[in-house]
């Protein structure tokens, strides 16, 4: 049982980021940053962490002439995310 | 890693979705401002009623519509200054995705309903007014409860079940209006404003 959880989801952060993204289908930066009360180096380190893992992809573009960065889940990571929490909740049912 | 963590883990998961797709900014206090000037237009209709031979003119209709759309600028202009004040307090704005898709999911109902109205009112079914206004906005609310706190839910299905009152009982439609509209706001934007803001 405990080797279902994922060891890319111990962090509490990019379980928060996973999160957010399971229930929208994208997310910009700074909404992740308000949401999650996190920092701009943390933020993105940990979304290039999950990112390498192909669990999200990062959007690039532009509005205006501002660069916006929005990211998205993959199938992967949904299905990693989901594997996780069912693990999660059968470890805490089983007692 | 201990149970306790893990708990803690599935909480902030639960609370990250919420947040992220509901609108929680919603003041209380715009609930009962609504519902103040639901009742001060129901008065003014009543007032007018008695002072004008109803239905001795076509064009006496006008000042109902009139009211109402006074009643229902008056409410979304202050609804909106008030959660813009709410929702810079807790450091967020209204002009985001999810208060925008709670906007469009209450007001779709509502716009299809203004429709089904004036081809009603056109037909001389003015009477059906109040009943169906109360019904298509009591069907927005309950549309857009996914994306905001779940309690205006409670509101959308007591003014539906007044419009449909309204509808069969035409000559008190007034006053389901005034109960809807007006009393049905007071009262949960109170509800709304101890539960959440006090």
């Amino acid at each position: 049982m405990i080797q279902d959880l994922n060891k890319a989801f111990e962090n509490r952060l990019r379980l928060g980021i996973m999160s957010l993204l399971m229930v929208n289908d994208e997310v910009d930066f700074n909404t992740a940053k308000e949401l999650l009360k996190v920092t701009d180096g943390n933020l993105a380190s940990h979304t290039n962490s999950l990112e390498k893992l192909e669990y999200i992809t990062v959007i690039k573009e532009f509005v205006g002439k501002k660069p916006k960065t929005s990211y998205k889940a993959t199938k992967e990571g949904r299905k990693a995310f989901t594997a996780h929490i069912d693990a999660l909740e059968k470890l805490l049912n089983n007692q | 890693m201990s149970d306790e963590r893990h708990r803690e883990d599935l909480k902030e998961i639960r609370s990250l979705m919420e947040q992220s797709t509901r609108f929680l900014s919603l003041s209380g206090w715009s609930g009962i401002m609504a519902g103040i000037y639901a009742l001060i237009g129901a008065y003014m209709v009543y007032d007018y009623m008695n002072s004008a031979p109803f239905y001795s003119n076509p064009e006496s209709e006008l000042p109902f519509i009139l009211i109402g759309l006074g009643v229902m600028a008056a409410a979304l202009i202050t609804g909106a200054i008030l959660t813009q004040q709410k929702a810079k307090k807790s450091g967020q704005t209204i002009f985001t995705k999810t208060a925008l898709r709670m906007v469009v999911n209450i007001g779709f109902p509502m716009v299809v309903g203004f429709f089904v109205w004036v081809a009603f009112a056109l037909n001389g079914g003015i009477d059906y007014m109040a009943g169906m206004l109360l019904i298509f906005y009591g069907l927005g609310l309950i549309n857009g409860s996914k994306y905001t706190l779940n309690d205006i839910r409670v509101l959308g299905v007591a003014n539906v079940s007044l419009g449909l009152l309204a509808l069969f009982f035409t000559h008190y439609g007034l006053y389901f209006w005034a109960a809807g509209f007006g009393l049905g706001h007071i009262v949960y934007g109170a509800y709304m404003w101890m539960r959440y803001e006090r």
